[in-house]
């Protein structure tokens, strides 16, 4: 191909991306001269050039759409939606042109008079007055500004930046190289060209980097047009918002997310956004409204598309999944909302009824996740049904070096990504943090809670576990922190991760491998590996929905602090009621009226025995549970904390004794669990005492025996009658038989209907329609709370949050009473 | 198939042959970093010019008895399903022909370990097994009798 035609080729393809954004910006704001200048002078470019280079056909209807533009420009037509739309087609024909062009080095055979003609139609047409289209207001581009500037920058092929990034990666570890020498040979006359040339070679790398880094808009510039024309195609008015657009993202990655995201657009714009009559229905804006942002934090870009349509149908979603037999009904039954939206991320499952050209064939959001995790992303959903779904995107800024801790344990050294890495800390006998053990399990108090500590070590199965960890990594995985116990701490090193063979892919606990400056290999660690191995991977965990549902919902487990007091039995507290573990002086144990009490952030705390048998130590320091409801602090004493079990709690005896909720088995121990509120209730004259509610009836409804067992007595003690249920469906018994209550309470994640189910069931019915529904869950996360709301629930309130609860209970009632 | 070019080795006093299209290169075995949890076969992983190489213990994918110095050994580089893997040996020797007539199967006493990595015997002055890189790689195989 002619080299002349080659270039024309290159620059026009880039004119028109532009020409498609600036005419959608146009049709928003016609009234914008600037716009309408850089249309016509692109246009007018592609008209001219085509001239130069002999392509009459391409001429032609270049010029037909130039002509069309300049009527415009000079006032003598106005823009209507068909002059729109014609345009746009003119361009499109330009491009049909053009590819052919570009795949043959001619232009094609035949004509294109009717475009030309539509095109004269459109601004021939008699038109509604130019006032309807009321200027609104419009991002301002950077374009708009920029045009006019001198040209700033040069052509670059992709390979040449692919292969100067290389190159200088390589050089980047020779250096490494070069100055681990030098910390051996300590020669001083090396020393300082070396630094130098550390420190040019370190701009270098910047410099190359940046001229891997576009803005994200790159990859965001297709979409405007996209959704325009949807919106044409679907007849649905639909805006697209885009913030962020200037935030930087490494080229390669950039092509990568380029079509993931125009297919999340689609999917949008097909079945998010629902018909306008269906949206002004519902009290909704009749204009569709698209999302989409990108912001950089941390060493990760991150992408959000919220759409304001309908949301995703979870029931649906799960008929699905079971019709296609990738559920069974009693799994699907068990998945919470959230994990069953995440469905959408399987193969096969759209929730479109109806295939339209646009989507709703099933291929997608599977193939969008598996791109989005080939380039070490996350991609997660949250949906709510009638207001809309969001999905957030998490990728990393680049893929070829990563900063890296160099820490070394059982004589071995091993990288952990910078990302992971919150904090370091120091242990042992000259820090003020110590690895204390309870029963085998390390921790850590650290700023008053405790830390799961792991020995690395121990782990990995090197070295003795015990001893020599002087340093403690504190990695965050998702939404958990743990602390990693190593031997010892290096620099950190820049490290360009390269994947680990596959039959070394099974070790979830690395995530890769990497060639340090010395030229050894060095393993990366994986944190989220790592806290999946240990089973402390936290409810932010994103891993397939798929995979084990039922343990999650049926088999709740409940983190017990175990301990002991005044007798050689271990005694259990939820972990959550437990404020903080203190330790306080025996000399600072005061009395007061006969009772033991501390001095505690300015308050008089009663130090409580467990059976009123336990007195004070008088010497040494007195270990205490501190439990803390919001109006009193009381302080349990216990003789030493024994251990922190995540376990599912079933009492198995319940107890005649009133500070006993009963026994369960927990680390195959009976074990007393104890009932905080009793102890709460003891805090001295501030609680008032149990007025009487008139007998009012509240149900309590929750899988778990040992909640079940604490609501009871809590509720009874503040003057209500409980009854319980242990599922949705023994509650719904107890409506067809005719029970009527005051109050519902709802645990959330249950196995069979969950509590959002629940909800919906009682509201749906005219029996239990009016009665106030308070929905407890350890999930009160603010997505959690609006599903909630949305299927019926009056109000929140988190599991463990005593006073919150009777608050809310008794706001309930109070609400009646108005 | 049959390979016409073999790179002999030794392991624990046993001459094997590896297909030499397979091999890409033979080194000095240099620093090896383990890698922790890794099966026990799984040597570690090292840095051949840039590349990283994951290095396999050939002794114990062979249930011999591991040897009480790695120094000094060599490492033959193959590679499989475009991975390298670094095959630890006692010695290399030299590429020798082989003619299809030289190969036959393997005996039936021989260890069920061993049959399972063997492609067959050539008979040579010695007796040579030819090893099955693909076997080596893959094979679940049999604890050593």
């Amino acid at each position: 191909m002619d080299e002349l035609l080659g270039d024309f080729l290159t620059e026009t393809a880039e004119n028109l991306q532009t020409v498609d954004n600036e005419i959608v910006l146009f049709e928003r704001d016609p009234g914008n001269r600037d716009v309408l200048n850089n249309i016509f002078r692109l246009v007018h470019t592609i008209k001219g050039t085509c001239g130069f280079l002999n392509l009459p056909r391409l001429e032609r209807l270049a010029h037909a759409a130039e002509t069309v533009l300049g009527k415009v420009r000079d006032g003598q037509a106005q823009v209507t939606p068909a002059v729109v739309s014609e345009t746009l087609s003119a361009i499109d024909g330009i491009k049909v042109i053009l590819a052919a062009l570009e795949a043959s080095g001619k232009e094609p055979a035949g004509d294109d008079e009717a475009q030309i003609a539509r095109l004269n139609a459109a601004i021939a047409a008699p038109e509604a007055p130019k006032a309807e289209f009321a200027p609104e207001a419009v991002p301002s581009l950077e374009q708009d500004a920029a045009a006019g500037r001198g040209i700033q920058s040069i052509r670059v092929s992709v390979a040449l930046l692919e292969q100067l990034m290389t190159t200088v990666s390589e050089l980047v570890l020779t250096r490494n190289e070069l100055l681990q020498h030098l910390r051996t040979l300590k020669d001083d006359r090396l020393a300082v060209p070396l630094q130098r040339l550390s420190a040019q070679v370190g701009e270098l790398q910047e410099s190359v980097m940046r001229t891997r880094m576009q803005p994200i808009s790159n990859a965001w510039n297709v979409l405007p047009r996209l959704v325009r024309s949807l919106s044409v195609e679907l007849g649905k008015p639909i805006e697209l918002d885009m913030q962020g657009g200037e935030t930087e993202l490494d080229r390669q990655l950039l092509e990568l997310i380029k079509d993931p995201l125009a297919h999340m657009v689609r999917n949008a714009a097909d079945h998010g956004i629902e018909a306008a009559e269906q949206r002004m229905a519902s009290g909704k804006d009749a204009r569709g409204r698209i999302v989409l942002k990108a912001a950089q934090e941390g060493g990760h870009i991150v992408i959000t598309l919220a759409d304001d349509g309908r949301g995703i149908d979870v029931a649906r979603l799960k008929a699905k999944a079971v019709a296609l037999r990738l559920l069974t009904e009693t799994d699907a039954a068990q998945l919470s909302a959230q994990q069953a939206q995440r469905l959408v991320f399987h193969p096969g499952l759209s929730t479109a009824d109806e295939v339209t050209s646009v989507s709703g064939r099933g291929v997608g959001m599977d193939v969008v996740r598996a791109n989005i995790e080939k380039i070490g992303g996350a991609i997660d959903i949250e949906s709510t049904a009638g207001k809309g779904t969001q999905f957030t995107i998490r990728i990393p800024l680049t893929l070829a070096i990563l900063p890296a801790l160099i820490v070394a344990s059982g004589g071995q050294r091993f990288a952990v990504p910078q990302m992971a890495v919150v904090e370091l800390v120091r242990v042992g006998a000259n820090s003020e943090h110590v690895v204390e053990y309870v029963n085998n399990a390390a921790v850590m108090r650290l700023r008053g809670r405790l830390l799961p500590l792991i020995h690395l070590g121990t782990l990995l199965g090197i070295g003795d576990g015990r001893g020599g960890g002087d340093y403690v990594l504190i990695a965050r995985a998702g939404n958990i922190s743990f602390g990693l116990i190593v031997d010892n701490i290096f620099d950190t090193e820049e490290v360009v991760v390269k994947p680990v063979a596959p039959i070394l892919k099974t070790l979830s606990v690395y995530s890769g491998n990497a060639i340090l400056g010395d030229g050894a290999v060095i393993m990366i660690l994986d944190a989220n590996g790592i806290a999946a191995s240990l089973g402390i991977a936290g409810e932010s965990d994103v891993s397939d929905a798929l995979e084990a549902p039922v343990r999650d919902a049926a088999q709740e487990t409940d983190a017990m602090l175990l301990f002991r007091a005044g007798s050689p039995h271990p005694k259990a507290v939820p972990l959550s009621l437990v404020a903080r573990l203190e330790e306080f002086d025996a000399a600072a144990i005061e009395w007061s009226e006969g009772r033991p009490v501390v001095q505690y952030r300015d308050a008089l705390v009663p130090l409580l025995a467990v059976d009123g048998t336990l007195t004070p130590r008088v010497e040494g320091r007195q270990p205490a549970l501190i439990f803390d409801d919001g109006t009193s602090l009381v302080a349990l004493m216990v003789d030493e904390v024994l251990d922190i079990v995540d376990t599912h709690v079933d009492i198995c005896m319940t107890s005649d004794l009133p500070a006993r909720l009963g026994t369960a088995v927990i680390a195959g121990r009976a074990t007393e669990i104890l009932d905080v509120a009793h102890y709460l209730s003891r805090a001295g004259s501030t609680a008032a005492p149990a007025e009487d509610k008139g007998g009012r009836r509240v149900l309590i409804v929750d899988d778990s025996a040992f909640f079940r067992n604490m609501l009871k007595p809590l509720l009874a003690s503040a003057g209500y009658r409980a009854m319980t249920a242990a599922s949705a469906d023994e509650a719904l018994a107890l409506r067809e038989s005719g029970e009527c209550f005051d109050l519902i309470l709802s645990d959330i994640e249950m196995p069979g209907l969950s509590g959002v189910d629940f909800a919906r069931a009682v509201r749906g019915d005219d029996r239990w329609r009016e009665t106030p529904l308070v929905a407890l869950s350890s999930l009160a996360g603010e997505e959690h709370v609006r599903q909630g709301e949305a299927a019926g629930f009056d109000q929140y309130v988190a599991k463990f949050d005593r006073s919150r609860l009777l608050d809310a209970v008794a706001r309930q009632f109070k609400g009646e009473a108005a | 198939m049959i390979p016409a070019k073999l790179v002999t080795v030794v392991l624990g006093g046993q001459l094997l042959g590896i297909d030499v299209t397979q091999v890409q290169d033979v080194i000095r075995l240099g620093a090896v970093s383990p890698v922790p949890l890794a099966p026990r076969w799984i040597a570690g992983v090292m840095n051949l010019r840039g590349r990283i190489v994951t290095a396999i213990d050939l002794r114990a994918r062979f249930g011999l008895s591991p040897r009480q110095d790695r120094a000094g050994s060599m490492c033959v580089v193959v590679e499989h399903k475009g991975e390298p893997y670094g095959f630890i040996v006692d010695d290399v020797g030299d590429v020798i022909d082989v003619d299809p007539e030289q190969i036959e199967p393997n005996p039936p006493t021989l260890d069920r370990r061993w049959q399972q990595v063997s492609d067959g015997i050539v008979k040579l002055d010695v007796l040579m097994v030819l090893a099955s890189v693909r076997a080596i790689m893959d094979a679940d195989l049999a604890v050593a009798a």
